[in-house]
């Protein structure tokens, strides 16, 4: 299977990746040379073969209801929370005015 | 089948809803950070690194969310899943931190359930109706976005972020919008006797995604649906509803076709409209979430999931009505909010123990207080009672008074009153302040020897056949008795004595 | 005083125990080092008041007579995919320029807890995307090794820890950190001289880390010796209640029980490794690792893992499909870059952030991530990627029914001159041809250098081993390390 230039770019817009015409003149030939390569894959007969779920047999933990156990992972954390964003203000990140 | 039918001008038209109820579990911790399920005032100050998507963390869940939803799945009769997944549903949105919303779509937790809502003439649905549930699963909530605080920004608050929330699908098998609302009804009722979701819709813990299509009346294929995203109550649901139906009536009569979209209703118009944000997330690339391994649950949790239920709507209402002999309409009543069976219940049992009757002998009586008597009392106090007065134990003396004719309704009343004003006990308020019956047979029958004496003739008239004269009999002695006589002594003593 | 920074983890340690040197000299002496080798361009960030700093710590600790920690003394790079508190973390991408963390990753802060300081963060392939350490928006990081043909050519550290291989082959750290989703420790360790292990996925918790691939990401040490290794992966390991894929198991002493005695032990020798156009060298230092091993008492024996052909497929639809959902937060809102064109919508402002802070391969791998993942190619791609992994961790699980560790090559090739693959992707992914299969299976494994090529440069040898026996692994990789002999080192040219 091969991919196609509007396929590429329609990808690189669900993946939000603004690409330009230079971009995609690369991005397709090596697109279509990675897919050509994994393409191998459907050789193989897996007709009997559920899909990797863990990577080591074990269980999933359940942690307990209770807030801020571990302070690492709770909340109350609001000038950490902020402090590396690019616009903050009033204690909310801002973005650009959205109309939705 | 509902019979709601819209006339168009090419035929008659009907309609098929599915509700996607997303519904906050209740959980002290969001689903997968320890930060707090409650919203402060101030923004982004319950949020975790966590929630916040910072690089590097990890998702790790909540016990007590899967136990809800879980038990909400066993209160719909529902298939549970033992072995479950978490999938990522992958989008860009400023409310999504991640990128991705940790959700269930390949092997939900819950499986095929169902509820069922009443028949209720008056809203059009005529009999009871099995309402199918697809599937319950369990996902993030996303965070909120103010976009009035700044004139060229959209302000982003992440305390919502990561709040456990459950998505219980329904099929598409409401065809009215009173269906849809009595779905919604019923399955809130369900949620908050499992306590499972507190079901506040006005502060969002409760939410419907609206599926409509309209089809012609004999169709069998369905019409293209468009989804109502986020309406938060059940008036504004059947509002989406009608108008979603009329619009789309209109689109394809007016030779237009309906595009399956998402739409938000605006609750100040009763209407819907595109929702342009939305429009290009279509491909959710979804894939089991690799942070989290399978979910999987052994038979102790599922066995204290169940045996932690509590009796169920439907089954409550079947005991009311059976075992305690209540009518359909007061065991309706009662079983529709929780914290009125729970009121009832309390005061049913205390009132057994005082009267030392079985409860379904005093069932009736406590069922009359706590639906019409009580609330009108209080409903007439207004912000002269004070609720906390109100303890079973005084309610259940009062009815013990009544039931032994020590009271009458009235005077019940009265002393209610007294009680939620001052917190005084009924017995010593009925002896104080005289609100007692007189069931002395020697007052009584003074009385009506007096009153038979001051009016010979209608004695007369009554001996002679003017039965309705009974009437003036009581009234005349209980007015000599202040009230106070008990009409079953007075009753019986003016028939002995009138013959 | 004899150079410190000759000396290793265990070394260091002891002798600052002892009282042979403080751990300030240590620190002091490889900060020095890690300052006059910025040609390199091994580290993004240098910290060498944290070095010094731990460093007091630990002879503080010394004078006062309390217990020290297994990595006390000695000051370590780390990998700048890790998470450290006011440390500028940017997994070597525009895109988190600047970002300082305000938590500390799991793996750090054991290492600290343990006694370790921090020279600094090492450059890496960005958000470790890579086997050349040329992806770094930070720039190439430069192999301390040069071929002795005369072409003076800089080489490629591997990647995509290549910070850390540079770092530790040159001596300017004892110890490094690296993770490892497809290779990124054993290849990088193989190009340059030194040993590495990825331990069993699990073991390491990936808890700030900033994540690449989730279900194959692991992080491991990276050190001149086995010993060392051994030594710095207890302080690394062990359960994380916040990283639900954290294996709840003890960690075994590892360095105190190595053991290089392999009598009763069998060794598998994977057939499908013999690839078509294997370089000559490689196979004879194949060949002189089963001679090793079976000097060691070891037995050997033919085994198959015979999907290996998939793995690297399989391994390119799974890691970029969980790579473009991973790095779908970085999207200027809540840290690092953001570029807002004039008048540009929410959705705009993410794909030009996208664009401008995420390097080529990077995009390329989320892009390619994103096309497996969406409509009407999810099963075809990674659905059938993950029942292909299941087929290769079943290669594994009946290979190790017949012996106990697995020994292969690292690479194909010794290190190779920087810009050699740049411009053709695919070459660069087959590379890690012999060490993503151990990755897709999650089990630990470890490079080892064997001997120098005709060229003078470094070889190393793989031995992979059964999920939880990372002791099997590091005793057979002993027992290669005793018997090769290597103690080359590059000569000073930076």
């Amino acid at each position: 299977m091969s991919v196609t230039r509007e396929q590429v770019a329609k990808i690189a817009s669900l993946a939000r990746i603004k690409v330009d015409e230079g971009d995609l003149d690369h991005f397709v030939p090596e697109f279509n040379a990675i897919l050509g390569f994994v393409e191998q894959l459907s050789e193989v007969d897996t007709s009997s073969v559920e899909p990797m779920t863990a990577v080591i047999e074990q269980k999933l933990r359940l942690r307990d209801d209770v807030i801020d156990a571990d302070p690492l992972t709770g909340g109350g954390k609001q000038a950490e929370v902020l402090a590396n964003a690019p616009v903050a203000e009033h204690g909310f990140f801002g973005v650009p005015k959205v109309i939705e | 089948m509902s019979n709601y039918r819209i006339e168009g001008a090419t035929g008659t038209w009907e309609v098929v809803i599915g509700l996607e109820v997303h519904a906050q579990v209740t959980s002290n911790a969001k689903l997968f950070s320890g930060a707090s399920t409650q919203f402060g005032a101030e923004p982004n100050s319950q949020v975790s690194l966590v929630d916040a998507a910072m690089p590097g963390m990890l998702p790790v869940p909540n016990r007590e969310c899967i136990r809800q939803a879980v038990r909400t799945g066993m209160a719909i009769e529902a298939q549970i899943n033992a072995w479950s997944r978490f999938d990522r549903k992958n989008y860009f949105y400023a409310d999504l931190p991640q990128g991705y919303q940790i959700s269930q779509l390949y092997h939900p937790l819950v499986g095929e359930g169902q509820l069922t809502i009443e028949a209720d003439e008056k809203a059009g649905i005529p009999e009871d109706k099995v309402i199918r549930i697809e599937r319950i699963h369990v996902e993030q909530d996303a965070g909120k976005l103010m976009h009035d605080q700044h004139p060229t920004m959209s302000y982003v608050d992440l305390n919502r972020t990561g709040v456990a929330l459950m998505e219980i699908v329904s099929r598409p098998d409401m065809t009215s919008p009173a269906e849809a609302g009595a779905y919604i009804r019923k399955l809130r009722a369900i949620l908050r006797y499992v306590g499972s979701c507190d079901g506040n819709m006005e502060e969002g813990s409760m939410r419907a995604d609206v599926n409509v299509s309209v089809r012609k009346v004999g169709d069998t294929e369905l019409g293209t649906r468009t989804e109502t995203k986020n309406v938060n109550s059940v008036r504004f649901v059947m509002q989406a509803i009608e108008h979603e139906v009329r619009r789309q009536i209109d689109v394809l009569e007016d030779g237009g076709q309906i595009v399956q979209e998402t739409r938000l209703f605006d609750p100040n118009t009763g209407t819907t409209r595109s929702m342009r944000s939305k429009e290009d997330a279509h491909d959710y690339r979804y894939f089991p979430d690799p942070d989290l391994l399978p979910l999987e649950l052994d038979q102790d949790f599922l066995d204290e999931c169940r045996a932690s239920l509590p009796e169920l709507p439907d089954a409550k209402r079947a005991r009311y009505t059976g075992e305690l002999g209540l009518t359909d309409y007061n065991a309706r009543e009662l079983t529709a909010e929780v914290e009125t069976f729970a009121r009832f219940e309390t005061l049913l049992a205390e009132t057994a123990k005082a009267l030392g009757k079985p409860e379904a002998k005093v069932a009736t009586p406590v069922a009359n207080w706590s639906l019409s008597v009580a609330p009108g009392v209080i409903k007439a106090l207004g912000d002269e009672g004070d609720m906390a007065n109100a303890t079973p134990a005084r309610q259940a003396a009062i009815l013990k008074m009544q039931d032994a004719g020590e009271i009458s309704g009235g005077q019940a009343k009265e002393i209610f009153e007294i009680v939620l004003k001052t917190g005084r006990e009924p017995d010593e308020i009925a002896e104080t302040d005289g609100l007692k019956q007189v069931s002395d047979t020697g007052a009584i029958e003074e009385a009506i020897a007096a009153i038979m004496a001051a009016n010979e003739d209608k004695v007369a008239d009554y001996r002679g056949g003017k039965d309705k004269l009974f009437g003036f009999f009581v009234g005349q002695t209980m007015k000599a008795m202040q009230g106070k006589a008990n009409p079953a002594v007075v009753n019986q003593l003016l028939k002995d004595k009138l013959g | 005083m004899s150079d410190l920074t000759l000396l290793g983890v265990k070394a260091i340690r002891d002798g600052v125990a002892a009282g042979d040197f403080t751990a300030r000299e240590v620190a002091e002496a490889f900060n020095a080092n890690v300052a006059a080798a910025s040609e390199l361009n091994a580290f993004i960030v240098t910290t060498p008041e944290h070095a010094l700093a731990a460093a007091d710590a630990v002879d503080a600790k010394r004078a006062a007579g309390e217990e020290l920690g297994v990595m006390a003394g000695v000051p370590i790079g780390m990998k700048d995919l890790f998470a450290t508190r006011g440390v500028q973390t940017t997994a070597a991408s525009a895109i988190l320029e600047g970002f300082k963390p305000e938590y500390e990753s799991t793996v750090s802060q054991k290492l600290w807890d343990a006694g370790a300081g921090m020279l600094g963060k090492l450059n890496l392939d960005q958000f470790a995307m890579g086997s050349s350490n040329e992806t770094s928006h930070f720039g190439n990081v430069a192999n301390p090794w040069k071929a002795n043909d005369g072409s003076n050519n800089v080489l490629a550290p591997g990647g995509s820890s290549g910070g850390s291989s540079a770092a530790v082959a040159a001596r300017l750290a004892p110890a490094a950190t690296g993770t490892d989703t497809g290779g990124s420790i054993r290849q990088p360790a193989a190009f340059t001289g030194i040993s590495g292990i990825k331990p069993t996925y699990g073991r390491c918790s990936r808890w700030g880390i900033v994540a690449f691939a989730s279900s194959l990401d692991q992080a491991g040490p990276m050190a001149r010796s086995v010993e060392d290794c051994a030594v710095m992966l207890g302080a690394m390991a062990g359960f994380d209640p916040k990283d639900s894929t954290s294996l709840d198991a003890p960690v075994p002493d590892w360095a105190g029980a190595l053991n290089a005695d392999l009598r009763g032990k069998k060794v598998g020798i994977p057939k499908e490794y013999r690839m078509d156009g294997t370089d000559a060298e490689i196979l004879a230092s194949w060949d002189d690792g089963i001679a090793w091993l079976k000097d060691a008492g070891a037995e050997v024996v033919d085994v198959s893992l015979p999907h290996t052909k998939y793995a690297l497929p399989a391994y390119y639809i799974v890691a970029p499909a969980e790579a473009s959902s991973n790095l779908a937060r970085y999207d200027g809102v809540r840290y690092g870059l953001r570029d807002l064109p004039e008048g540009a919508g929410l959705q705009d402002m993410y794909a030009a952030t996208r664009a401008a802070g995420f390097g080529p391969e990077v995009k390329r791998r989320i892009m390619l991530g994103t096309y497996v993942l969406s409509a009407g190619f999810y099963d075809a791609y990674y659905t059938q990627a993950m029942k292909v992994r299941t087929l290769i961790q079943r290669d594994f699980n009946d290979a190790f029914g017949e012996c106990d560790v697995i020994l292969a090559p690292t690479t194909p090739t010794a290190a190779f001159p920087l810009g050699d693959k740049l411009d053709d992707p695919l070459a660069m992914y087959l590379n890690d041809v012999f060490s993503v299969p151990a990755s897709l299976a999650g089990l630990p494994a470890m490079s080892v250098p064997s001997r120098l090529n005709a060229k003078g440069l470094p070889l190393g040898l793989q031995l992979v081993g059964k999920a939880m026996d990372e002791q099997m692994v590091l005793n057979a990789g002993l027992a290669i390390e005793q018997r090769a002999g290597f103690d080359a080192a590059p000569g000073k040219w930076w």
